[in-house]
């Protein structure tokens, strides 16, 4: 399995309350609610440290699950909010946005 | 906030003035002016949803039944439609709702009304009531809408505004404003009560009744920012109301 990289996507509005993360599509305005899981992906995809090590390092942790099962989980994850225009997932690093619309608050 | 409308047709005046009666201003100020152009017909489907969008500065507003053009620069723009009131009414919703999210505002779907000086909004989906609250309101209650609440942000909270919006009541809201004191998220039951609810349930309520029609990604945001601004400044609770009197006692 290559390397994956995830970034969030500047062009979404994200809050997370009551522990919650909350996310607006800026492209139609549909609002998302991450559970827990998605949202350490969410709050750990900086573009710059790849699946594989936010797995092994804020997912694994957190849940008792076999690490390549997570990482196969993530990895459905990643390119599932991908395809809802709320994660960037590619194979090389993700350099940072000029914009910081999406920053979380 | 003021809005001008020009027209030539003297009879489409006339309407405008018999529906947004009380609502009506001699004052030379506006944040808002619209030239009116009335068509008959030209419209390839009259069945098209509403789109919006922004370019270079510009608004344009598209629909089945008008096309408009807004520039928040200069405030001025114009409108193309038939001598009905329904389209000036969907495009003064649509552009309030562009100049209220740079501001911290937004109209929302929710009756409201004030008692004792205070505003309070009463929002749901169609169905959830809105009508009814509207109509079993007391005689110390001010009705400003039971459709479309104004909202605005000010340096001291949150205001709810009269709309001349109406729902199924058809009937205008008084133009007077308030602070607002409460939002109640409406249901329907057994027995008058009212439950708070969690911060994060109350901001998706809240999203899930503001007006949205602009496909652009920086208002997108600022709503979304204001709504979740709202909810940790303005209480929020589930009212839920059997269709009786008794559930203004627990209001005000």
């Amino acid at each position: 399995m290559s390397r994956l990289y995830v970034a969030r996507n500047p062009k979404v509005a994200a809050r997370s309350l009551d522990g919650e993360m909350m996310i607006m599509s800026g492209r139609d305005s549909t609002l998302f609610t991450l559970n827990r899981t998605a949202t350490i992906l969410w709050q750990a995809a900086d573009g710059a440290t790849p699946l594989n090590e936010i797995v092994e390092q804020r997912i694994c942790p957190e849940f008792d699950v076999e690490p390549a099962v997570a990482l196969q989980d993530a990895e459905t994850l990643a390119r599932d909010l991908a395809s809802q225009d709320i994660l960037q997932v590619s194979e090389n690093p993700i350099p940072p946005k000029m914009s910081l619309a999406g920053e979380m608050r | 906030m003021p809005v001008k409308i020009t027209t030539s047709d003297p009879q489409f005046s006339d309407m405008l003035v018999n529906r947004y009666e009380g609502f009506l201003s001699e004052s030379p100020n506006s944040e808002i002016e619209f030239d009116v152009d009335l068509v008959e017909g030209g419209f390839s489907d009259p069945d098209a949803d509403v789109h919006v969008s922004q370019n270079r500065g510009q608004w344009s507003l598209e629909c089945g039944d008008f096309c408009a053009e807004w520039s928040p620069a200069s405030r001025r723009g114009w409108i193309r439609q038939s001598a009905n009131p329904y389209s000036i009414d969907a495009v003064l919703r649509i552009v309030h709702t562009l100049v209220l999210a740079r501001q911290g505002g937004f109209l929302l779907h929710s009756a409201s009304a004030i008692r004792n000086g205070k505003a309070f909004l009463f929002a749901g989906v169609s169905g959830a009531g809105k009508t009814t609250i509207s109509r079993l309101a007391p005689a110390d209650a001010t009705l400003l809408t039971d459709e479309i609440s104004y909202v605005r942000k000010t340096a001291n909270g949150y205001v709810g505004f009269g709309t001349p919006f109406t729902g199924e009541l058809a009937k205008l809201g008084e133009n007077v404003s308030a602070p607002i004191a409460a939002l109640y998220l409406l249901a329907k039951g057994p027995e008058n009560r009212i439950e708070p609810i969690p911060q994060g349930e109350a901001a998706r309520a809240l999203l899930a009744n503001v007006l949205f029609f602009a496909e652009d990604q920086d208002l997108v945001q600022s709503t979304f920012h204001s709504a979740f601004e709202f909810v940790s400044r303005v209480p929020v609770s589930r009212l839920t109301f059997v269709p009786d009197n008794d559930v203004w006692e627990l209001i005000g």
